[in-house]
């Protein structure tokens, strides 16, 4: 294993440019911690996408409501999965909760994850289905019917009153799951934005450009999802539901665009002790993964799709096409964006002077296969999920039809 | 007591235990109960160094640092100045496999060494982030040292440090760094690297005190740290240093 790691090294070494610090040379934080924000900003998104519902009243995105729920809590099951991947020592990983350092945002992590996932996902989802499982559980057979009772935690009260408390339960959740929701990707930005040794990362704005990228991926994430799984049901794709779904990607792109190009301007204006290694950086090692992928691809073609949509008048199915490749080049920018955060914050030595370079191994536990297994798991993880709890809000109508038959 | 007692009580006493928290973790706020008696530092005079690299081998073999040129708890740069303005740096390792970029005698405008390792901060970045408190500053003179059981190995610390400082061990897979040889400075000696230095460009010693090498060191010399900017307060003081060293 060392032998690897030194073969690896040595390797890398040869393709160092300019000056940096001899410990330097190694890129620590791997494609691991790139899938980490990816994972939480899809969490943070789809769960405010779900929040726009219940909060502010926004009725067209009612049947993407509880698949969104579903989205967030897959994937923050997961999330946490790639951290404890990349640990050297994973089997100390519980340490963060006993014994926490409370100057360290990380070790805050465990706090806030568990806030989120416990207080606010789980309660809110377990309120949205309550009515739901036990009208499942009424017209099901064992072994199902045990399990939707359990999930019920054996309630069985479906009557107005109770349904109506279930109601403002969800609001009352939702409330504080939007400052939760803030707080969750807030705090991941807020790891990398108060490294004052890291120029690339150290800005006061990160945790909010890290929120609303997440906002965007979110949005984005549970509109493909909707759109893929619905013709699977052979149901037919709720336009208004779309259209309002798009139209809010439509605005978080534009205020994450506008934090963006913020940052950069700044960046540039202000043009301090780090302009010039920063400028190689994006001009050698992130001309790809930066200013094709994130900016042009990721952002600006499917913003100008957007808007076009917006302008002409379009009939539905070049819509639902134009939303979709819009969607996936948004996933693919918002990739992008973590990737070059992390991976760039840290191809340039804190010498200001060189800058080195990433090899991602293929194999290996912080490899290329271990980073498509972990993106893959949140939609396994999903579709039992989707299996045990169907969102689809037709729960009722089935159950009014199974009592009339 | 009544309701109105209990909860003025429980109040009061949520807010003391508030500002005791704050008091501890915030500095400035309440004078550090225990003030360490000695505080150590180092002294480098740049111009004393001549680049032989026995400080950098002294360190490996008394702290069994790996042999590979990319681990280093310290570390020697050598700075060509060129006429044009142009800076060439590289680290002496003893490896032959980084191609050295040499400049022409007649361009040279001025050239030096500067021996490096952790600046044992005042106020150590590596120390605020870690999670789980795994490096820390010692209670007898402020070293910052790793934990070697305790570190889980997330590598914050080496992001937060802005020296390059440390590295990831691949034996233990936590994070390692100079300890000014602690093992060696709790009995009395000196840190391997201050020991070897032929021409004593690094003096080693307690900050505190009234009357050593270093404290003459730095009553005789123009001080300056590693980016002071960043406030982190570091505790090897350098004379003669020039404005390109980073």
């Amino acid at each position: 294993m060392n032998q690897e790691l030194i073969e690896r090294l040595a390797e890398i070494s040869k393709q160092v440019t300019g000056f940096i610090y001899p410990n330097d040379l190694d890129v620590h934080w791997s494609i691991m911690i790139v899938l980490y924000p990816y994972l939480t900003g899809l969490v943070a998104g789809a769960f405010i996408l779900a929040s726009l519902v219940k909060v502010f009243n926004v009725k067209e995105v009612q049947p993407a409501y509880k698949l969104a729920l579903l989205t967030a809590l897959a994937f923050l099951l997961i999330a946490p999965l790639p951290l404890q991947l990349h640990l050297g020592h994973p089997e100390r990983a519980y340490e963060i909760f006993l014994t926490p350092n409370p100057t360290s945002a990380m070790a805050m992590f465990g706090f806030v994850y568990l806030w989120y996932l416990m207080v606010v996902l789980l309660l809110e989802i377990w309120f949205a289905y309550r009515k739901d499982l036990i009208l499942l559980a009424q017209r099901e057979r064992p072994p199902m019917r045990w399990v939707h009772r359990a999930l019920a935690l054996f309630s069985n009260d479906v009557s107005e009153k109770a349904v109506e408390f279930d109601r403002k339960a969800v609001r009352a959740i939702t409330i504080i799951g939007i400052p939760s929701a803030f707080l969750l990707h807030g705090y991941v930005g807020f790891i990398f934005g108060s490294i004052k040794a890291n120029p690339w990362w150290s800005s006061v704005l990160m945790p909010i450009v890290f929120l609303f990228s997440a906002i965007v991926s979110g949005i984005a994430l549970v509109l493909l999802l909707y759109m893929i799984i619905t013709p699977l049901r052979g149901k037919q794709i709720d336009m208004g539901c779309l259209d309002k779904m798009a139209s809010f990607l439509f605005y978080a792109v534009i205020v994450d665009f506008s934090l963006e190009a913020l940052d950069f301007i700044h960046r540039l204006y202000e043009s301090e002790e780090s302009i010039k290694i920063l400028s190689d950086l994006v001009l050698n090692k992130l001309m790809i993964s930066l200013l094709v992928m994130q900016i042009l691809l990721g952002m600006i073609l499917p913003f100008a799709v957007m808007v076009l949509i917006k302008l002409l008048n379009l009939n539905e199915e070049l819509r639902k096409l134009l939303y979709f490749v819009s969607a996936i080049l948004i996933q693919v920018g918002i990739f992008s964006t973590r990737w070059n955060v992390v991976i760039g914050g840290q191809m340039f030595s804190k010498s200001f002077r060189g800058l080195t370079t990433y090899k991602m191994e293929l194999v290996g536990i912080e490899g290329l296969l271990t980073a498509m297994v972990v993106l893959a798991l949140p939609v396994i993880v999903l579709v039992v999920l989707i299996k045990v709890l169907p969102p689809w809000g037709d729960i009722e109508e089935k159950a009014a039809e199974g009592g009339a038959g | 007591m009544n309701r109105r007692g209990f909860l003025g009580r429980l109040m009061s006493s949520a807010a003391l235990g508030i500002s005791a928290i704050l008091s501890r973790k915030v500095p400035g706020w309440a004078a550090i109960a225990h003030e360490p008696a000695k505080s150590y530092g180092m002294g480098v005079d740049v111009d004393k160094c001549i680049g032989c690299g026995r400080c950098m081998a002294a360190c490996k073999t008394e702290n069994n640092v790996r042999p590979e040129p990319y681990f280093f708890r310290t570390w020697v740069e050598r700075y060509v100045i060129k006429k044009d303005g142009d800076v060439i740096v590289h680290t002496i390792s003893g490896s032959s496999e980084q191609p050295i970029e040499e400049a022409r005698e007649r361009d040279v405008l001025r050239s030096f060494f500067v021996p490096k390792l952790c600046n044992h901060c005042a106020h150590p970045p590596c120390v605020q982030v870690c999670p789980v408190g795994a490096t820390f500053q010692t209670a007898d003179g402020g070293v910052v040292i790793v934990d070697e059981e305790r570190c889980i190995g997330c590598r914050y610390c080496i992001q937060a440090c802005p020296y390059g400082a440390r590295y990831l061990n691949p034996e233990t897979k936590t994070a390692d760094k100079c300890t000014f040889c602690y093992q060696r400075i709790t009995r009395g000696l000196l840190p391997a690297c201050v020991e070897v230095c032929p021409t004593q460009a690094r003096i080693f010693g307690d900050l505190k005190s009234g009357a050593s090498p270093l404290t003459r060191f730095t009553r005789m010399g123009k001080i300056h740290v590693l980016k002071g900017h960043l406030n982190t307060e570091p505790k090897v003081l350098y004379t003669n240093l020039d404005g390109e060293v980073r």
